[in-house]
Order: structure tokens, then sequence, then C-alpha cells
């Protein structure tokens, strides 16, 4: 079938079958190899996209049901060709992770937390990030990189002694 | 922290690998897409263990898009079994099951289409006629007379028995006066990678060359995929710079390789096997070490451990991949941090009806470390003393170094009273304990745990040899190459896959800290392992010392080389000639001197400059046996295994809700001495997610099984791995004790955390349950189990 996407903030179409996970949809008609298929049944997170903002697991949605709704991967989270989001840069200065497969979604993740929590408390941070499974890290460094990172953002565009 | 001696060692750089995954462009296998690449969907045998009576592929090959289907007599009559470490020859390992499956879930068949869904639709349309087989699952039955035997032909379910005896042991046992016996077993856990293993296998059959994208993490594996399909290696080409989505052991994929290598050889386009999550746990290389102990220690009325009986029995599933040598890698720490005398050690492998296992962080070290420090509890338990206490008076002294075991290692260093001096410091043990009576007052059951340990690192794996008399490997190398381009930039070269341990970051500053320039500025690469130096893969904690220490070695190579060409051009003695930051001067006439680019244009362009008899170009390569190896084991069965020991020391409270039986940490703090740190947020971050895997394995992550025989944990909903809200906050207290056998006085950190983790938790919770006289020493120590322990204790109580 024919399925009309909104990705990232363009328009897309591709031609799947009706069963196609929106994960699937996003790697293999797509190209955007980001989100990664851990468990395939919802639990791990590493396909976790937004969707009108929401984190959510593109492995249980069928890429049809994204149709009339904004779906941003970390794709569209990167400013540019390499270029770092703060959130990004602060994954790196805290080496918030090891071999990088949650990776991507753990960012997705934290931006839609400080999208709308720009001051998260840690458990604030933990939960957010607690449908998201790492096993390489602990999550201590990730914990740390999404507070970092809050704390840039707040800075940003403000005059240092209002920081 | 020794930073101050170095320039770029031991700083708190970032690592350079972070910077494409964070934007999502790793290079995962699965995002590996070679044109007109087929997808295999694999099917399982659903009994315990059954004879393969038929397979009908009919209806399978009749629906859309499939094009093959694979059963294991075919792959059997085109293949050699895979290679294992022991003499069991009537105990062949194959992709794919032929004529007998041996456990639920084992690989059947393998089904090719044109996607992955229509390879599982058409798997599911394959019509398999089995007989179901009398089964064994547990371990101590399978080595009874009446067992239903795994392998007929083997004649007994009995892989491996072997009792080694160093020191005095019946002499130690006769003359302490006390003794005791405890029995301790590890559950079936493993690493469990987010990222499933996948291979992508292309076939050229013109220039016959297998090229191989796999997400392993596998000593040999070229070699084994050769052998398997009985193709020479120089027409194997394992791509190495596939980012691995974890690992921690079990990303062996050999199985996989050359059941993908010989779908592509046969049908003449690539092929891709990307385990889902179920074909992963069910039956890929997905499960740790199931092992029972029966331990008993001789000690004195100080609590000083003389000497120590250790019968560990391994139930390793239905075949034998490198799992049986899990019992051997702990031989070389068999003590731990003590000075015990003497040890007895008997270690018996079966086969059982339950998936393979395959090689788990630490291999095989963090059970043993689990039994080991089950017992020194116990024995200041007996004898009323401190278990802190009672573990500083048998740990071995800082002055003791060398220190030689009685199985035949000597660790090289460490101070381990100071370690736990630093993270006890300021009365925190006491306030510890305080704290601890206070949740208990307040109705808690609440307990300190405490665990030391070592992590044996460097992977001079000599206890191949010692289990398998046949095995003479004594060389276990990595290595490095570096070249200087003609217009002065440094590419340096590993030869091998990661699967996020940073090698990439530690090559380059390793490099940049010999030729005292930017690391950032040498560029590491990964050739594929037609273009390889050998490389023994990051296994055993051995990256670091080794990939470290070849790195080291090729830059001082390359250092020498530049300094004696700028002392012939400047006519000086080599003595003479002073290299800094890339550049050689006279020291007695300083501003006399060669800049990087003049030796780069001498030795790319003036060969009439060059030293006579030096090669032209700036290309140097070293490959680097381990530290301290070379040996085999002795006739009464000593051999020295790993070069470097790093020590941990775990301190934590966990407070218990008797109505639900639920552990929480309350308090974790670790010392941690791995020598000096090549990358201090690498080191953290290992032994982060060594403390997380720890925990899980302590408490949440089993691959359990019903009676049938059928895993009931294979999925994410039933095997649980910690998620954010189970990793507590962890204070580490870093201490540095420099290895004398490495380059940079480095050791290993690749399994830290994770190898004393499951003691202490377990010891806290034994110390929070023992005031209702009941102990729990089998892991994981569920939360239901744990809360019906505590409620039949607490009935008897009230009664």
């Amino acid at each position: 079938m024919r399925i009309e996407l909104d990705i990232n903030g363009e328009k897309r179409t591709v031609e799947a079958d009706p069963r196609t996970t929106l994960l699937d949809c996003l790697r293999d008609n797509l190209g955007l190899k980001g989100a990664h298929a851990g468990c395939e049944h919802g639990v791990c997170g590493a396909c976790t996209v937004l969707c009108d903002g929401v984190a959510v697991r593109s492995c249980l949605m069928f890429a049809p049901q994204a149709e009339g709704s904004a779906i941003t991967t970390i794709e569209g989270l990167t400013p540019g060709p390499g270029e770092l989001s703060v959130i990004q840069d602060a994954f790196c200065e805290t080496h918030g992770m090891q071999c990088g497969y949650c990776t991507p979604a753990m960012i997705v993740a934290a931006h839609a937390l400080l999208a709308n929590n720009p001051q998260p408390t840690r458990d604030e941070i933990v939960e957010a990030i607690s449908g998201n499974l790492c096993r390489c890290t602990g999550y201590a460094q990730i914990v740390e990189a999404i507070s970092l990172a809050a704390e840039r953002m707040r800075g940003v565009n403000r005059p240092r002694e209002q920081r | 922290m020794s930073a101050a001696h170095h320039r770029y060692v031991s700083t708190d750089r970032r690592v350079r690998e972070d910077r494409r995954f964070v934007v999502g462009k790793g290079h995962f296998v699965a995002d590996i897409d070679l044109p007109n690449t087929k997808h295999v969907a694999l099917v399982t045998c659903p009994h315990a263990a059954a004879h393969i009576k038929a397979i009908d592929k009919c209806a399978a090959l009749a629906m859309p898009g499939v094009h093959y289907v694979l059963d294991g007599a075919e792959l059997a009559g085109a293949t050699l079994p895979l290679m294992t470490g022991l003499d069991t020859p009537n105990v062949p390992r194959r992709p794919l099951a032929f004529e007998t499956a041996r456990y639920s879930g084992e690989w059947v068949a393998a089904v090719v289409a044109d996607t992955r869904a229509l390879a599982e639709d058409a798997a599911e349309a394959l019509e398999i006629d089995y007989e179901p087989l009398p089964y064994v699952l547990d371990a101590e039955k399978a080595l009874e007379r009446d067992s239903p035997l795994v392998h007929q032909a083997h004649g007994s379910n009995v892989l491996l028995d072997k009792t080694f005896a160093w020191g005095p042991v019946e002499k130690d046992f006769a003359a302490a006066p006390r003794k005791l016996k405890l029995r301790v077993k590890w559950g079936r856990s493993s690493t469990v990678p987010i990222e499933t293993f996948g291979v992508v296998a292309a076939w050229d059959p013109w220039r016959e060359m297998l090229d191989v994208y796999a997400s392993i993490q596998m000593p040999r594996f070229a070699d084994q995929i050769g052998i398997a399909l009985k193709v020479p290696t120089t027409s194997v080409r394992v791509h190495y710079d596939v980012d691995v989505g974890g690992s921690y052991g079990v990303k062996r994929g050999i199985k996989h390789a050359i059941l993908a290598g010989y779908l592509t050889r046969r049908l003449g386009f690539p092929v891709r096997l990307i385990e889902d999550r179920l074909e992963n746990m069910r039956g890929g290389d997905a499960h740790g070490p199931e092992r029972l102990f029966d331990v008993e220690v001789a000690f004195d009325d100080a609590g000083i451990v003389k000497s120590m009986k250790m019968r560990a029995l391994e139930n390793l599933g239905a075949y034998a991949g490198r799992s049986p040598f899990q019992l051997g890698k702990p031989i070389g720490a068999i003590v731990g941090p003590y000075k015990i005398n003497s040890v007895e050690y008997r270690a018996i492998a079966v086969v059982t009806n339950k998936t393979t296992q395959d090689a788990v962080r630490g291999f095989g070290q963090a059970p043993t470390n689990l039994a080991l420090e089950r017992c020194i509890d116990e024995v200041a338990n007996t004898l009323g003393l401190d278990p802190l206490e009672v573990r500083r008076r048998n740990f071995i002294r800082k002055d003791e170094f060398p220190y030689l075991i009685p199985s035949g290692t000597t660790y090289d260093s460490g101070d381990y009273h100071v370690v736990v001096d630093k993270v006890t410091a300021q009365n925190r043990y006491e306030e510890l304990k305080k704290e601890r009576d206070r949740l208990r007052s307040e109705g808690k059951l609440a307990g300190i745990g405490i665990a030391a340990c070592l992590e044996p690192s460097g992977g001079n794996a000599t206890f191949e040899a010692l289990l398998n008399p046949a095995i003479t490997t004594s060389t276990f190398m990595d290595s490095c190459r570096i070249n200087v381009d003609g217009m002065g930039a440094i590419t340096a070269t590993m030869h091998t896959t990661s699967s996020g341990q940073g090698h990439e970051t530690l090559v380059g500053t390793v490099i940049g800290e010999v030729l005292e320039v930017d690391p950032d500025t040498v560029r590491v690469t990964r050739p594929d392992s037609l273009n390889s130096l050998p490389s023994g893969t990051p296994v055993g904690s051995r990256m670091a010392i080794m990939l470290g220490g070849a790195a080291y070695h090729a830059a001082q190579k390359l250092k020498d080389k530049l300094t004696a060409i700028a002392a012939h051009d400047l006519g000086i003695p080599l003595a003479q000639a002073v290299y800094d930051r890339g550049t050689v001067s006279d020291r007695n006439l300083p501003q006399s001197k060669r800049s990087w680019a003049d030796l780069v244009q001498i030795a790319y362009r003036n060969f009439h400059r060059m030293p006579a008899g030096m090669e032209p170009g700036l290309a140097v390569e070293h490959i680097y046996q381990v530290p301290t190896g070379g040996n085999l084991p002795t006739p009464d069965g000593r051999v020295h295994m790993y070069p470097c020991f790093s020590f941990e020391f775990h301190l934590l409270l966990v407070s218990i809700d008797p109505d639900l039986g639920q552990p929480e940490i309350v308090r974790y703090r670790l010392g941690h001495d791995c020598g000096t740190q090549i990358n201090p947020k690498i080191v953290r971050g290992m032994t982060m997610g060594g403390i997380a895997h720890g925990i899980g394995a302590a408490l949440y992550e089993e691959f359990a099984y019903s009676d049938e025989g059928q895993l009931v944990a294979q999925t994410f909903m039933d095997y649980l791995l910690p998620s954010s809200h189970e990793v507590p906050p962890v204070e580490i207290v870093d201490h540095e004790t420099p290895s004398p056998h490495t380059v940079l006085g480095q050791k290993g950190t690749g399994e830290s955390g994770y190898l004393g983790a499951p003691a202490a938790i377990a010891n806290a919770i034994n110390d929070a349950i023992r005031p209702l006289g009941i102990s729990v020493n089998t892991l994981p120590i569920k939360i239901a189990k744990l809360g019906d322990l505590i409620a039949s204790a607490l009935e008897k109580v009230v009664r």
C-alpha cells in the first residue's frame, strides 16, 4: 500500500505492506538507520522515535498508523552534517554510551524529557529513560549526560549571570 | 591517577567513537544493505529432545518470495562441525540440528526469502515430523547412571571431569581446627546485548571470495568459517569495521556465519541472518554459565583460611562451545585476593537438553568469585567475626607481590588493604552498620554486603592446555601497524571488531602519548581480515594491555626510526638526538633540528639522506606477545595464566521490605584498582556497566526452564534486564597500583564490577535474613523466591 508520512518535517511517500512496522519502514524504506531493533516487543526501547513529540516505540506501531503524525527520528534531531545537538554533545562529554546501539533512542527519550522539563531531577531523568534498556553503561553516565544537557540548554541565550 | 606523568593517558578525554553513535550513524550489521540480499528466518525445535523424522518443505517453498529451505542433513553433508576445545568427536555441534534436536529452540531449518517477513511466514508453513525423546535438564541428574544421554554416541553426559590438587590440601585440612561446607548455585544467565547477533555473507564465485559482515567478538572467526565451509582462509574476508551492539563475551556467531556462508555459496546471492529476540534467546549464543559449587574451606579460630576444596559442576546445555573452558579460566585466580595455601579443584562439565552456553564476561570468574566470597562471609559468621576483618586478615599484602598462588599463576601487583581503607575511610563502614541497624529498627530486613575479588586480565589463556593437553597454544597476541603518509599524517590500524570498548580511542591515545602528538590527529582504521595482522580479539579483558601494548611498541619503533633519520641527517650520534613532540634536535646544539615535515620529506623523497640500510617510508608494525606468556602447564597441573590482576572491593547496604521480599540497594561503594587508567571515562563506564550486569545476575536474570524442557524466559518480559530504576548510584573510589608487566602500568577493566557485584549482593541479602535463621545461596535471588522464604521463616518465628 501507499503510505504518506511526515518524517523529520518532510513529506515522504513509501510503498509497503500494511503490516510493515514503523521501525522497518524507517530503516528499510526510508534509509533512516538510527532507530534500532532490539527486542521487537516493546521492552528495550532501542527503536524509540518521537510521534508528535512523544517518545514511542516504532517496533510496536505499523507504518500506516503513523500517517497524520509528525515523526521525528534521531536523524531529525541532528543539526547538520558533522554537527551535534546540545544533548548529543553532552552524551559525548560524559561518555554516556559504549556500544552505541541504544544511544540514538536514549537521546530521543532525553529530547522528549527536556522539551517539557528544562530542569529535571535525577529521579525524573531515571524515570524518563526507564523504558530504554542499556546493557553497557549501568546508566550513570547517561543520567549525567541528560543532566548536563539540561544545564547547558537552560544557559543558552541567557546572560552568564542569569544561568 | 598518574595523569601527571602523561600528556594524554589518564586524562579526561572524550571517546572518539561516540560522535558517530549519538547521531545514529554507527555501522551495525543490520545497517548493511548489499544489493540483492535475501533474508533468513529459522525454524526451531519445539521439544526438549526429538528425533527429526521428516521435513516437508513443499508448502513453504510454494510461498511467494521464498527461495530455499535448508535442513540439517544438507548442511551436515557439506560442512564440518564447529571447532570445540575438547576432544569430544562424538559431540558434534552444527548450525542446524542433524537427525536429532537436543534442546527446545535448537535450529532445525533455515528459510531464505526476499524479506525477513516472508521468510518468517514460510518458516511457519514448514511441516516437521518429530519423535520426542527422553531428556535431562539438571546437571546432577545428567551425571546419574540411568540419565537419558544427550549424545548417545558419546556414551555419557560428561564432557570434562578433572581434579587438580595444588599444595598439601589433606594436610592443611587435617591441621585446621575448623571446616565449613557450602553449596552455592549460579543461575543460568548471560550478557544479553540489546543488539541480537547478525551476519551478512556474500560469495563471489569469480573472485572466490566470501565477504562476511558480522556482529562478532570471536577469536579465529575467519579460520573457523574457512575450516567449516572447506574453503581456504584466503577466501574468507571478515570485515572488522562493523560496530557491534554489545557483546560482553557472547557474540560468537560462528554457527550463524557458517550457515549464512553456506547459503550464499549455494544460492549465489548475499544472505543476511539477523536474529530476532526469540531466535537469540532460545538458540543463539545467548546463554551463560549455570554452575553448582560444593565448597569446603579449612580455617583457624582467627578466620585464616588455610585450604579449600571446590567442586564445580557446569551445565553446558546441549553442546560444547567454548563453555567447558569457563571452568578453567578461574583457576588463574582460584584463591581470589587471599593467601589460601592449598586448593583441590574438581571441574565437571555435563551436557543437558538446554540451550548451549557461550562465553560470558569474566569467562566463568564471576560464579567462582561468588562461591569463594560466600564462603569467606560464612567463615566470619561461624566465628562471630566481622567479615571485613576476616578479609583483611586473609588478604595478600602489598609487600608480598609478585605472589605465586597454589595453581601456578603469579599475581603481578596490588594493594588490597589500602583500597579497602580508602573505601571505608572516615568511619564509613561503622556508619553503614549504624544505617543498617536503623533500618532494622524500622522493621526492615537490612544487610551489608562485601565482596573482594580479582579481575585476571591480559588473556594468556593457558587454561586451554590445562583442561585439554592436546592444546599447545602458548601465544596470545595483538598487533598494530602505523603508517605516516607522504603528507605526514598518521594512520594506525587495529585488527578486530569492537563492541563498545573504545579501542579506537585506546590506540589513538597510546600512540599520541608515545609520539607526543594530539591523539585526535591519529586516524585509526580497521582493515579486513585479509589485510590484518594477528589479533586475539577483545576477550579476556585484554585489549588495554594487548592492543595498548602493540600500539605503544609500534609507536616506539616509529619514534626510533624518526630519531635515527634525524641523527643521520644532522650528522650526530644517535644518543645525542632528542625527540620532542615530533621534532628531533641535537642535545648539544638545540637549534640544530629536523622537524616532523623534514623527516617525512627525507623518508618519502630523499632516500639519499636516509641512514644506510634503512627502508624508505615511515611504516612500522608490532606484533605483541602477551606479557609473562609463553609457558605450558607442568605435569602436576599448574600453569601461569593471565599477566595482570585488577582488584575490586564492593561494599553495599541492602534493605528488604519483609512483606514483599524486594531488595533495594540503599548504598553502594566500590573500590577499584586497574592500574593506570588510559581513559578514565571508559574505565568508569565499564565498571558501572559491570555492576549493573551483576545486579541483574544476582536478582533478576535467569534463563528458566519448565519441567518439560521449555525455555520460559525467552523475551524481555520474562528475562529481566536491569533498567535505570534498578541500578543505584555507585560511588567508585579509584586506586592505582601499576602492573610491572605492561607498557603504561595498565591492567584490564572489561569485566570489572560484574566480577564481584553478585557476590556482594548475595552476601548483603544473607546478612539481612540471617536473623531469621535462613540463608540463600542460589542466584538469581528473585523477589518472589526471597519473599516466600522470608514469609515462611517469619511464620516459624511467630509460631
